[in-house]
């Protein structure tokens, strides 16, 4: 069963078109497989390797741009900065990591947060290749219907779920949990910390970048301001991953679960709707005190909780 | 034959010299005990030979390579491993995965790590407590797992920093067994210690340490007889 029940998932997952859904619930639907790839990536990174960012809004919007630009500049599809963002953004993983990563703790999570910062002026910027402020606009989109956007984004999370198991199963995910829990330790058990988390790292931020690329076909206009935004995409990245249980394999999806649909319902609240962050911010203090490992990790508790609610 | 040559080692702290032109050597196989009143610079003299500091003067030559210099990995990976004094178990991790993640070192293999792990434990009588979360281990079963850890990285030396601190006497007999047969395995042993009757009984040769300063070195019986050992432990006789 246990065994089974991803291919279980995804299999439900890939039939939920079929059931003719409207717009509306196929772009939440989107939305929620989009942010479970980011918060995967962002767990391998923060949730097993222990090495919280702050800024994975750079990797997200490195992907995106390399998508817009790439269509902005040569005319081709943006769907080409699909395997194209796999190498830029694996190379500038490579020089954050040889920034950030000789940071420990906290100073690790202020230096990606720096990064995020840096990147979304930076682009604002450099008007002559990002078109700063007015972004980038794809003016022909793929397909009017939702259904491909779907199985593409669908692709994608499978892939990464697998990924991400493949990887926390094997020698690296000994090393980045050991890592994790003690990089003194680790590091006079043999284990070469700074070289096991720039594989973190680059890994986490090519799946992070995947979804850029995503999110430039799907929406079809960029700015700097959506891509590198530090509240939408890096500090949601981790409410998804916290609220749904850091370093679980399930945790990333039940967290974009929550968290589109809560945005979804406070936003249509009307008058309080705009104050959204207010309740995040709310919850993740709620999350931290009661929940600590988020919903999977603490799935013993919440029965527990449960079980006790139905006896009184 | 010198497996480990420690030579004019110095390593200062800003003004303060932590270690003073310390030398000495391992041979293959004995088991040097290293002694010395709190703040003698034992700790550090092990974060010098394990990597963690490089020798502000002198070098650290393990198997006739120099390794002063070197990150602690890439020292474990030549052959040393260590223990710390205020251990430090892979917390959220089961005994059994704290000792694979070791074991991992020459292999990439997951069985023949789990193989290696798992002999690793029923050498150091852990084996029984493999699925307990590590963070739930008490003191002295702590100081088992950092051993076992030690060990599981296969190396032909291992530094070992007060494994005996704070045991009661059952699980103190059964150290000095494991100790015993790490030597037997062929493993050579640096090892810190308070307990003298421990490092007396089971070294073959011990240095002592006063003030970042060697000040005696020789067999348990001759550092039983010195002086200079007796002065830096009891403190100078009053002359009145």
């Amino acid at each position: 069963m246990k065994k089974t029940l991803p291919l279980f998932i995804a299999g439900i997952l890939a039939l939920l078109p079929l059931i003719g859904l409207s717009s509306y619930w196929m772009h939440i639907l989107i939305l929620v497989l989009m942010w479970s790839v980011i918060g995967m990536a962002w767990n391998l990174l923060g949730g097993y390797c222990g090495q919280v960012s702050f800024g994975h809004a750079a990797f997200f919007g490195v992907g995106a741009y390399t998508a817009g630009i790439l269509y902005n500049k040569t005319g081709v599809s943006a769907w080409w900065g699909m395997p194209l963002s796999v190498i830029v953004v694996a190379l500038f993983a490579l020089l954050i990591g040889y920034i950030c990563l000789r940071l420990k703790g906290p100073f690790f999570a202020l230096g990606t947060l720096a990064m995020g910062v840096i990147l979304r002026v930076t682009a604002e910027n450099l008007t002559t290749i990002t078109e700063g402020d007015l972004g980038i606009m794809i003016r022909e989109r793929t397909w009017i219907d939702k259904t491909w956007y779907f199985y593409i984004i669908l692709l994608i999370a499978i892939v990464s779920f697998f990924i991400v198991k493949k990887v926390i199963e094997s020698k690296l995910g000994y090393y980045f949990v050991a890592i994790r829990e003690d990089q003194d330790a680790a590091e006079s058990l043999g284990i070469n910390t700074t070289f096991y988390k720039t594989i973190a790292l680059t890994l986490s931020a090519v799946l992070t970048g995947l979804a850029g690329v995503f999110y430039t076909n799907y929406m079809g206009y960029i700015d700097p301001k959506i891509v590198f935004a530090l509240h939408d995409i890096s500090i949601v990245t981790i409410m998804v991953v916290m609220v749904g249980g850091v370093a679980t394999y399930w945790g990333p999806l039940v967290g974009a679960i929550i968290m589109v649909f809560l945005a979804e319902i406070i936003r249509s609240i009307p008058k309080l709707g705009a104050a959204h962050h207010t309740f995040f911010g709310v919850l993740l203090i709620v999350i931290i005190i009661y929940l600590p490992n988020g919903i999977t990790g603490d799935l013993p508790k919440l029965k527990r909780l449960f079980g006790k609610g139905k006896a009184a | 034959m010198a497996m480990l040559e420690i030579k004019n080692v110095s390593r200062f702290f800003g003004g303060l010299a932590a270690l003073t032109d310390i030398s000495f050597s391992v041979n293959k196989g004995e088991i040097l005990g290293l002694i010395g009143p709190n703040g003698a610079g034992k700790t550090t003299l092990f974060n010098v030979v394990n990597g963690f500091y490089s020798p502000s003067q002198g070098e650290v030559l393990f198997n006739q390579q120099k390794i002063s210099g070197l990150k602690p990995h890439k020292i474990c990976i030549r052959g040393i491993a260590r223990t710390f004094q205020v251990v430090k178990p892979l917390q959220r991790m089961s005994v059994l995965d704290n000792v694979i993640a070791s074991a991992y070192l020459r292999t990439h293999s997951r069985a023949v790590a789990e193989a290696k792990a798992i002999e690793t434990l029923k050498f150091t009588g852990l084996y029984d407590d493999r699925d307990i979360i590590s963070k739930g281990l008490p003191l002295g079963k702590r100081k088992k797992l950092e051993i076992a850890r030690a060990l599981a990285t296969g190396p032909e030396m291992i530094l070992l920093d007060e494994s005996f601190a704070g045991l009661n006497p059952t699980e103190l007999n059964e150290s000095i067994e494991i100790i015993r047969n790490i030597k037997e395995a062929g493993i050579t042993i640096m090892i810190i210690e308070h307990h003298m009757k421990v490092i007396m009984s089971i070294s073959d040769k011990i240095v002592v340490l006063n003030y970042g300063q060697k000040i005696a070195e020789g067999t348990p019986e001759e550092i039983r007889g010195n002086p200079l050992v007796v002065e830096a432990y009891l403190g100078e006789a009053q002359n009145a």
